[in-house]
């Protein structure tokens, strides 16, 4: 039986992402480390998506619960309100709607960037330098993302809420220390850990697709386009894949 | 010109390759190529676009592995380095890419000062700051220091990778192709530059170029590359007057 070309490229792609994944484990750990380019690649992931995420969180809280609100009324579980929302954005719409805009701008970024500097032989002078472009680049970045994905997810979820608050407001009235209150009195750490631990997940493969597509670029400029673009569907595709694995997992625990 | 008696200096062989073949997939890029770079020789390696010159100078640092044959660097055979003795050698060694190959994202001072922090770990600001302006006067663009590399010109940019080539003093340095792509004036500079620096340095070099004015200008020796062999070998003059239908090409 013949394979389709496509499913063949799919899956040699699949075994060439999953031995750069090895190779992150198998060199990232050994000494020496790139500590310094680590934290300049956190400051700059953080710098460069915060205002991004910021905006997007608060309209997601705020249309949510401007939305939710009728229905919620003609249950006559208005009261209940600021949790739903608060647990739907904790849940899965804060980690899943950062993750998808850190995968556009950050994973985007690394496919152009690694690809720009391996057209223009940064990647093969670094390596001549005296420095492991793996290290120096790859498992840098790799790690930043894992690392601030979680920390922007938990500061999405917090303006995501003040929005909900502010959009709650606009038609009905209610203090913020009722609304908070309201809100923590039924969250607990099953509604607040699992989804901050599919964070790193989701972190650690925008990094490692982006980075991937990079370091692999085709020559020409076109060829970094490609792997700018590429990075942004694969690792979208990830974090709807890690998410629903994440579901299941919780389910089998009891924790949904 | 001056005519030399000896085509190189000394009997002291740097850079030495024997039966290098590379191929990648069914393609054969290399196939049993031969040189030998003596100590203070200027040799042009000519060649056709894609005829594999590129692909033998990243032989020559590491940079690809070939399928077979041997390469002695400074006396070290190349094959199967531990990587400290690695760097240690690519560290007496200088590559000037052909695309510059200049970080974007850090200043001209911060990209010549990467090669001399990552090989050099022992240095301080003032040392690094005294070699980063050494070099940058060897190739006269000491206001650049804290621009970044978007801002300068094809030709410039050109010169602050042969500083940061240049920063490290390397004993042998590789040009792959170091006037393509410029303009004849800018070519003819750079290639002064390079002919002023192998005699202040006392460097060796191999010279990657089909730029047959920086081939009258550097080169001692020549090497042309065809079907992955080393065709013909000889004096610039002995190529001038050469019969070879493929040579010829090269003077037209
Ligand atoms: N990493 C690589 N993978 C596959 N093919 C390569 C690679 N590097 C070079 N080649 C091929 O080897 C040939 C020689 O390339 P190159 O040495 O860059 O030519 P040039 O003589 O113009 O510098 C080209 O046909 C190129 O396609
Ligand atoms: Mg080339």
């Amino acid at each position: 039986m013949a394979i389709p070309k496509k499913a063949l490229a799919f899956l040699k792609q699949t075994g060439e992402l999953s031995s750069f994944t090895g190779r992150f484990f198998s060199e990232g750990f050994r000494p020496p480390y790139e500590f310094g380019e680590f934290i300049r690649q956190c400051y700059l992931i953080g710098n460069k998506s915060l205002p991004l995420v910021g905006t997007t969180a608060f309209i997601m809280g705020m249309v949510l619960t401007i939305q939710l609100r009728p229905a919620l009324i003609s249950y006559g579980v208005e009261s209940e309100l600021p949790f739903i929302v608060a647990d739907a954005i904790i849940r899965e719409i804060g980690p899943v709607i950062t993750a998808l805009i850190f995968a556009g701008k950050i994973g985007s970024g690394m496919g152009a960037e690694l690809g720009s500097m391996k057209v223009t032989e940064q990647i093969d002078a670094m390596e001549v330098s005296g420095t492991n472009p793996f290290k120096f680049l790859v498992v840098t970045r790799v790690l930043a993302a894992t690392l601030m994905l979680p920390l922007l997810v938990l500061l999405a979820d917090s303006i995501s809420i003040i929005g909900s608050f502010i959009g709650l407001n606009i038609k009905g009235v209610m203090s913020f220390r009722l609304f908070m209150d309201d809100i923590f009195q039924y969250l607990d750490f099953t509604d607040i850990f699992p989804p901050l631990i599919k964070t790193f997940f989701f972190g650690f493969s925008v990094g490692m697709v982006g980075c991937f597509k990079g370091y692999f670029s085709d020559k020409g400029t076109e060829g970094v386009g490609r792997s700018a673009n590429s990075a942004v569907v694969v690792s979208s595709m990830l974090i709807f894949l890690i998410d629903l694995i994440a579901v299941q997992i919780t389910d089998l625990l009891g924790f949904n | 010109m001056p005519t030399k008696e000896k085509p190189y200096k000394s009997d002291e062989v740097v850079i030495d390759v024997r039966d290098l073949s590379i191929s990648f997939g069914s393609h054969v890029v290399l196939d049993g190529f031969n040189l030998k770079l003596h100590k203070g020789e200027d040799m042009v390696v000519l060649g056709k676009s894609g005829s594999g010159k590129s692909v033998l100078i990243k032989c020559l640092i590491g940079l690809l592995r070939p399928d077979s044959g041997q390469i002695n660097v400074l006396g070290q055979s190349m094959d199967s380095l531990k990587q400290d003795t690695l760097d240690h050698i690519r560290a007496r060694v200088g590559f000037l890419f052909q695309s510059n190959a200049l970080y974007d994202s850090m200043t001209v001072r911060e990209n010549l000062e990467f090669p001399l922090r990552r090989h050099w770990t022992r240095m301080d600001q003032h040392q690094a700051d005294d070699l980063v302006m050494e070099a940058l006067k060897n190739v006269g663009l000491e206001e650049t220091v804290d621009m970044m590399p978007a801002e300068l010109s094809g030709g410039m940019r050109k010169r602050i990778a042969l500083a940061r080539t240049l920063i490290l003093k390397p004993e042998i340095i590789l040009y792959d192709e170091p006037t393509t792509g410029l303009d004849p004036i800018t070519g003819r500079e750079i290639t002064d530059l390079m002919v002023d620096i192998a005699e202040k340095y006392q460097t060796s070099s191999l010279i990657i170029s089909h730029d047959m004015k920086c081939v009258q200008h550097t080169a001692e020796n020549i090497a042309v590359l065809l079907n992955g062999k080393c065709h013909a070998m000889g004096t610039y003059e002995e190529m001038l007057s050469s019969e070879d239908p493929f040579i010829r090409q090269f003077f037209q």
